[in-house]
């Protein structure tokens, strides 16, 4: 059982690793990072938020488009493309378990996600540092931050395996992430907001709407991150809207910890009614 | 009884409308090697999967060496090779066999030995993505081959193949199989597996319509023998009077006989003496037998 699925993950974390596109990921990754640490934070001249902090907020946007972004392109294809491929069969004819093999998978593709996200925020998060200086605080909210957009990416990875597993073609596998991708950073936003202007000041905005917005692990992460860092005016968008609304940041990580587990189980429980 | 690695009695699965496997059954023990034939569509693939235990029958029994197809004892019964199977192109020839190494709880070092068998352990350190066809059949092989399966089930592992490679194939099938393995391989081909295997079974719209020794196919199909006799213009009219048959192409005549009339119709040719000029006996081929059997009538067309 474990060794299956170490196996397994150890197959895709070398697939992933010599993936053109995961280089291209991460790459892209730092890129904005940097471009973000650099450009992105230029004016915040006498602002008492340090520049590491300004850059954090900055990356913690970037997170939520860019992250579930690359986590659903490394996991649309692993179970439409073997499927594709003819190996699927040939995989679920040995002794291996599908939860393991589902398990397997997830854990090689957070692996290399969670490469990609380190090496991209580490490297831009460190030459700011290195240039700028910062306080332990800083330091913290980068380390936290990485961590919690690997625990989001993960969270993406095991809904692109609720995708891969329910469909035979990779191409509809494909576009189906895309839908999702765009449901969940964009459209679910917009969404709320038009309910949020439309519902006006009362219970909606005040009960109804924090909760909307933490169902979304997309939300929740950047709801935790930006409270996390107590910019204050400085945290705009959608987030400024749940600004001073009460309830612990505890519970968006929660938040994603759940969309974790609950969609690893039913990416199994799709799995094992595949008929290869 | 104890011999006997696959045992399917009386399967029957539907999609839809469409019954894919009627009443099927088969058995197959230790040593033995049976090809399985069938145009597409025949139903050969949706019995490897009922065996593999990917889809349930809608009724009938199998049993892999006494055990309900899909559960792990069965799995670790067989060894399968699906057809036309595309390993990730990023992985060398030897990572793609020690995962199944590890998956079937061998050890890596068992990867090395298959794929030495199969004629790839100079390729092993190559991506897969730069193998031939051939050589990712070989490929699939050698994974098949990983911890000594009982019984190996294999949807036409020769298709792309050429004879070469063929011939090998056949030859490390032969060696699996004399260790006491059984193997149920399909094919198109009844001319190709004739040396290669023990039994033949023929699949037609789902069901099982021969299944026998590669002689006994031959006498079951009761196919005619075809003698074409060659008169001159002047004597074809009395030899077709004697003979009966149908006239081709002028002096030429063609007479269908069963297997058992062969020799009281030749000696009635030779009683003709010198009104015939030319004899060309031909006995119907393997390609005949298999096409008797698989042809469909119309009747199935419809279903």
């Amino acid at each position: 059982m474990i060794a299956h699925i170490q196996a397994i993950a150890a197959t895709e974390w070398r697939i992933g690793m010599r993936n053109r596109w995961v280089l291209l990921a991460t790459c892209l990754l730092l890129l904005f990072s940097l471009v973000l640490a650099f450009l992105g934070a230029a004016p915040v001249g006498e602002v008492k938020a340090g520049r590491l902090s300004v850059t954090i907020a900055s990356l913690t946007t970037l997170s939520v488009y860019l992250v579930p972004l690359i986590s659903l392109l490394l996991t649309f294809d692993t179970i439409a493309g073997e499927s594709e491929r003819g190996t699927l069969p040939l995989l679920l004819a040995t002794p291996v378990s599908r939860s393991s093999v589902i398990a397997g998978k997830f854990l090689g593709h957070v692996a290399v996600l969670a490469l990609a996200i380190t090496v991209g925020f580490g490297i831009a998060g460190g030459l700011v540092l290195a240039l700028y200086g910062g306080t332990a605080t800083d330091i913290a909210a980068l380390v936290r931050l990485t961590a919690t957009a690997i625990a989001l990416g993960a969270a993406f990875c095991a809904i692109g395996t609720i995708i891969s597993a329910s469909t035979r073609q990779s191409g509809t596998a494909a576009a189906l992430a895309i839908a999702v991708w765009l449901i969940a950073v964009v459209l679910y936003d917009l969404g709320l907001l038009g309910l949020l202007i439309s519902a006006g000041e009362g219970t909606f905005a005040r009960t109804i709407f924090p909760w909307l917005l933490l169902a979304n692990p997309a939300d929740a992460f950047r709801l935790y991150n930006l409270s996390a860092l107590d910019l204050g005016s400085t945290a705009t968008g959608i987030a400024g809207a749940a600004d001073g609304l009460t309830f612990p940041p505890i519970v968006a990580l929660g938040v994603i910890g759940l969309w974790i587990i609950a969609s690893l189980t039913t990416a199994i429980a799709v799995f094992r009614r595949v008929e290869p | 009884m104890n011999d006997v690695l696959l045992d399917i009695r009386g399967v029957t699965k539907r999609f839809g409308a469409v019954r894919a496997l009627d009443d099927v059954s088969l058995q197959l023990r230790a040593g033995e090697r049976l090809a399985l034939l069938g145009h597409n569509g025949a139903g050969k693939t949706t019995l490897f999967r009922a065996i593999l235990g990917f889809i349930a029958p809608d009724s009938g029994s199998l049993s892999i060496a006494g055990h309900a197809p899909g559960v792990l004892q069965a799995r670790r019964t067989i060894a399968f090779l699906p057809e036309n199977v595309a390993f990730p192109k990023a992985l060398t020839g030897r990572e793609v066999i020690a995962l199944f190494a590890r998956l079937k709880g061998e050890p890596v070092s068992a990867a090395d030995d298959a794929m030495a068998r199969v004629g790839l352990a100079d390729a092993a350190d190559r991506r897969s993505g730069t193998y031939s066809k051939g050589m990712r059949q070989r490929l699939g092989l050698a994974q098949a081959l990983l911890g000594r399966p009982r019984l190996l089930v294999l949807d036409e592992p020769t298709s792309g193949l050429d004879p070469l490679s063929r011939n090998d194939l056949y030859a490390i099938l032969a060696e699996i199989s004399q260790s006491g393995a059984a193997i149920l391989l399909s094919s198109h081909s009844l001319t190709e597996v004739e040396a290669e295997t023990d039994r033949v079974s023929i699949m037609r719209s789902g069901r099982v319509v021969a299944d026998a020794s590669l002689r006994s196919l031959h006498q079951d199909a009761g196919l005619p023998i075809r003698i074409r006799v060659k008169a001159s213009d002047e004597t074809i009219g009395e030899v077709s009077g004697t003979l009966g048959g149908t006239r081709l192409n002028g002096a030429s005549l063609e007479l269908l006989c069963p297997a058992s009339d062969k020799m009281a119709r030749l000696a009635a040719i030779s009683r003709l003496g010198e009104k015939v000029i030319d004899v060309d006996i031909s006995t119907p081929s393997l390609d005949d037998v298999y096409r008797h059997f698989s042809a469909r009538d119309g009747r199935e067309d419809r279903q």
